[in-house]
């Protein structure tokens, strides 16, 4: 198949302008600055690290991924699944811990920091203080890593909301910290951060889309990607697609949904696309109550899309209309453009197809899940370029990813009772009202956290299998607003969870959308939530983590676990990626990196 | 939208110190909490109030409000006979004093059937302010007054309980007189679904859920019993019977380890009852006094 040179990938400039001289003190007063007058020498030595790199150029993600991370998935793909292969089946019984690192909202000795500090001249690594916030919002709650980190030529950068931290990969020591003095808004999670030659971007809860440069942490802009009133909260890690830099938005109000493409150098808006009608005679409208009710209704892209360089498809998930419950005053219609996949052209934020996961979502189940794209023969009938998605709802689908075309629909999840037996012709399920909510109490299944959620799936080319993380959890709902105006965004209802019946990871074909097989994890009493997200490898490895705490090397034809730790709760999706040549896997649980290689 | 029940997840295990604090530049203060910051633990407190606004001026807009704008929009600015609600209006979230308003009613929307008002720009302010009274949230725990959840039949519910759950309760044994111990039909109706669940209302659970038991079969033949701890894919622990702390590595089926969950039942009728049958076992359920 033909690669194509994606056409519209810029490469970023080329400086060679980099070295000792990096101008640490010159931070613009009003954005930000450096903390401490130690900071030099700790700055010296990263830039010395770094000198020998040119960042990195959009190309080098077009590749099938291996020796870095350099974007949300790793590669375009989102298929988690590395050509590395020194770990594998017969010698991951020899992984161990190559080092961890625990990472400290502050730095230096007030804010209780790792740091880095070896004693004068050295002092602890440098603090970047940005953000419009005044300083008098306090942020309850540690640090929870939830999102990619980005490995590129040894650095590893990772978010969390409000924070950025470059860690050296060689031992997970602190090479700068950014941090965003925010004005507030909802602190569910970071998913990372994008690169595009030596600048790093990355979106805050208080909505400001923030470029800092990756050699020194220091900002480079910032600028309002959305509304801080109308309570939008960005949580989505950018991905760097040639020369756009694509983010979307967040809000449990009733708000549009939108993606934005960014341009690198400068900041300045590319385009815009909203994923709900905004102007009468859009596409969609007459799946509304009305142009209002459309304009408030959500479908909030909040995770990061995959991208097909041949088609110049930029392919994502929308989230859940709003009200989110109380759906009367979306009307009966299936509100498009909300739980849906939807392929963009990434040069000119047009859409080129969707496919509807949740027809008239009544749940908050979002299907903003990455999709994944494959490639190969579908039942005899030739070479197909497949999009595979997995949906909050319970829901498996296969699509061609040229033309939206649905190709397969199963139900992964046992107990989802929320939709009637039989799909539509369309391939898509078909609510049942009364499992919608009740005053007295509806049992559904699931529960609000959905079969899946955001923790990501992998797919291996070697079995042909496409891995989720599922959740099988019923709960009552109970309605509670019954004001026929309704309520805003996810009020209105009273979610009580009754059980979990179990927690898997299932290995889906497909082509048939049946499980090849599923591994329950052993538990107490039903399941304990999620799984956390996954990677799978060259070396026929799984890796994953469990809901014991357990991180997990899995046989990913049989779901065989071959190797553990117990580092507790795995909070991200392991990565791997080569320092100085040898394999590295990288997991984060809470506020802790753990790296894995071969004990040799 | 993304996350509740993670984030519901989240806020249980994080730390409640206030690990986030920001870095003090170049030393000196910033700790303290300022007028008009807060700490954001969830997103029901995320977004900052907007400051309260002149008492006079909410009476001013009030007055005008009610007589001009109420029909269309809604006393309480949520909608009214045939115009949106204002509350959730982008517009009106990013209004600060009527500068973004003000356009909108004094030229009027004739596409949308709205028409223009010849107010000044005090009156415009004054409505304004008496519109940002009202506070937008999807989460309004004020508005969560639903009558009573009570709706079922106390006779079938009474048939369904002598056929699906008497095996293991009785009306007159252990479940007498349940409703007078869980007087609150919402968690009388959570707790008899699953019991050890809190009812959802942030308190603990009215009933405690027995504790699973175990028996581990060791290669040897012998077995060793007690109280479930914890079990994984990889370790089982246990506390037997004279209160003595037991862990086995486990790999695969080996050592052979059997639980019984007391609560097995509750789990597998979760698959087979109709909202119609829950329904009808509360109303039965509280008829227990």
């Amino acid at each position: 198949m033909r690669r194509a040179t994606a056409a519209g990938v810029g490469s970023p400039p080329r400086s060679k302008n980099v070295g000792p001289h990096a101008k640490v003190k010159s931070v613009d007063g009003d954005t930000g600055l450096v903390r401490g007058g130690l900071a030099a020498g700790a700055l010296l030595a990263c830039v010395t690290v770094l000198a020998a790199t040119d960042g990195l150029d959009p190309a080098q993600i077009l590749k099938p991924l291996s020796d870095s991370w350099p974007t949300y998935s790793g590669d375009y793909t989102g298929r988690r699944y590395s050509s590395l292969k020194q770990i594998d089946q017969s010698n991951v019984k020899h992984m161990t811990l190559a080092w961890s690192a625990r990472l400290a909202a502050g730095a230096g000795p007030e804010g209780g920091g790792r740091g880095n500090a070896q004693g004068p001249p050295f002092g602890p690594a440098p603090t970047i203080v940005g953000g419009e916030g005044k300083g008098d919002v306090v942020v309850a709650g540690g640090i929870t890593v939830k999102g990619a980190i980005l490995a590129v030529d040894n650095v590893l950068y990772v978010t969390a909301p409000d924070h950025v931290w470059a860690l050296d990969a060689h031992d997970g020591h602190e090479l700068w910290h950014y941090f965003w003095r925010t004005k507030g808004g909802t602190h569910i999670g970071n998913r990372g951060a994008a690169m595009w030659g030596h600048y790093l971007f990355f979106v805050t809860p208080d909505d400001y889309f923030v470029s800092i440069d990756a050699r020194t942490g220091k900002e480079r802009w910032h600028k309002e990607a959305a509304s801080f009133a109308q309570q939008y909260f960005l949580t989505s890690a950018p991905v760097t697609v040639g020369n756009h830099i694509i983010v979307g938005t967040g809000n449990d109000l009733d708000s549009p949904g939108y993606l934005t493409s960014y341009d690198p150098e400068t900041g300045e808006q590319q385009w815009r696309f909203y994923t709900v009608p905004m102007n009468p005679g859009d596409p969609g409208l007459e799946t509304w109550k009305s142009l209002d009710a459309a304009r408030h209704g959500g479908g909030h892209p909040w995770l990061p899309g995959a991208y097909d360089p041949d088609t110049h498809l930029y392919i994502f998930g929308t989230g859940n209309p709003t009200p989110a419950y109380t759906a009367q005053v979306r009307g009966e219609g299936d509100n498009l453009f909300t739980c849906a996949i939807v392929a963009v052209n990434v040069d000119t934020g047009k859409m080129a197809w969707y496919y509807q996961t949740s027809p008239h979502d009544t749940h908050d189940w979002d299907s903003a899940q990455t999709p994944v794209l494959i490639d190969g023969d579908f039942r005899g009938s030739g070479p197909r370029r497949m999009v595979l998605t997995a949906s909050r709802n319970g829901y498996y689908f296969t699509l061609d990813r040229l033309t939206g075309e649905h190709m397969v629909t199963s139900k992964f999840s046992d107990t989802v009772n929320w939709a009637k037996p039989d799909l539509n012709a369309k391939g898509q399920p078909v609510r049942e009202p009364a499992k919608d909510h009740d005053i007295a109490g509806a049992l559904v299944s699931s529960a609000n956290g959905g079969a899946t959620n955001w923790p990501p799936p992998a797919y291996s080319p070697d079995t042909g299998l496409f891995y989720v993380p599922l959740a099988e959890s019923y709960a009552m709902y109970y309605l509670s607003e019954t004001d026929p105006r309704g309520a805003m965004g996810l009020g209105g209802k009273e979610e009580i969870g009754v059980g979990s019946l179990g927690s898997y990871i299932i290995a889906i074909d497909p082509k048939t959308g049946s499980a090849a097989w599923r591994h329950k994890f052993r538990t107490a009493t039903g399941g304990g939530g999620g799984a956390s997200g996954l990677l799978t490898t060259a070396g026929k490895l799984l890796f994953g983590g469990d809901v014991s705490g357990n991180f997990v090397a899995f046989d990913p034809a049989t779901g065989r676990p071959l190797w553990h730790t117990q580092i507790g709760r795995v909070t991200n999706a392991p990565e791997t990626f080569l320092v100085d040549g040898q394999q590295h896997v990288l997991v984060a649980a809470g506020d802790t990196l753990y790296a894995f290689t071969l004990n040799q | 939208m993304p996350y509740s029940a993670f984030f519901a997840l989240c806020m249980l295990f994080v730390a409640v110190t206030l690990n986030a604090q920001p870095p003090t530049p170049q030393g000196g203060g910033g700790r303290g909490r300022g007028r008009g910051g807060g700490v954001v633990t969830s997103p029901r407190n995320a977004y900052p109030d907007r400051p309260t606004g002149d008492p006079a001026a909410i009476e001013r807009g009030k007055a005008l409000y009610s007589v001009n704008c109420a029909f269309c929009h809604g006393a309480d600015t949520r909608g009214g006979d045939g115009g949106p609600s204002l509350l959730r209006s982008g517009v009106v979230l990013d209004d600060q004093n009527g500068e973004l308003i003000a356009p909108i009613v004094q030229n009027g929307r004739p596409d949308r059937g709205m028409p223009k008002f010849a107010f000044s720009p005090d009156q415009i302010a004054d409505i304004a302010t008496f519109i940002h009274t009202f506070r937008a949230a999807g989460y309004d725990e004020s508005r969560q007054k639903p009558p009573s959840i009570l709706v079922g039949d106390p006779k079938a519910g009474e048939a369904y309980f002598n056929a699906r759950c008497a095996s293991c309760h009785s009306a007159t044994g252990d479940l007498r007189g349940i409703a007078t111990k869980i007087p609150d039909e919402k968690v009388l109706q959570q707790t008899w679904l699953m019991p050890g669940g809190g009812g959802g209302r942030g308190g603990p659970p009215p009933v405690l859920a027995p504790v699973p038991t175990v028996t581990v079969t060791l290669p040897s033949g012998e077995t060793v019993e007690g109280k479930l701890q914890r079990i994984d894919d990889f370790n089982v622990s246990l506390i037997t019977a004279d209160g003595a702390y037991r862990s086995f590595r486990t790999e695969g089926d080996a050592p052979k380890v059997a639980i019984r969950d007391p609560l097995q039942g509750h789990r597998e009728l979760l698959r087979v009852y109709s909202d119609k049958d829950i329904h009808n076992v509360t109303a039965f359920l509280v008829t227990l006094k």
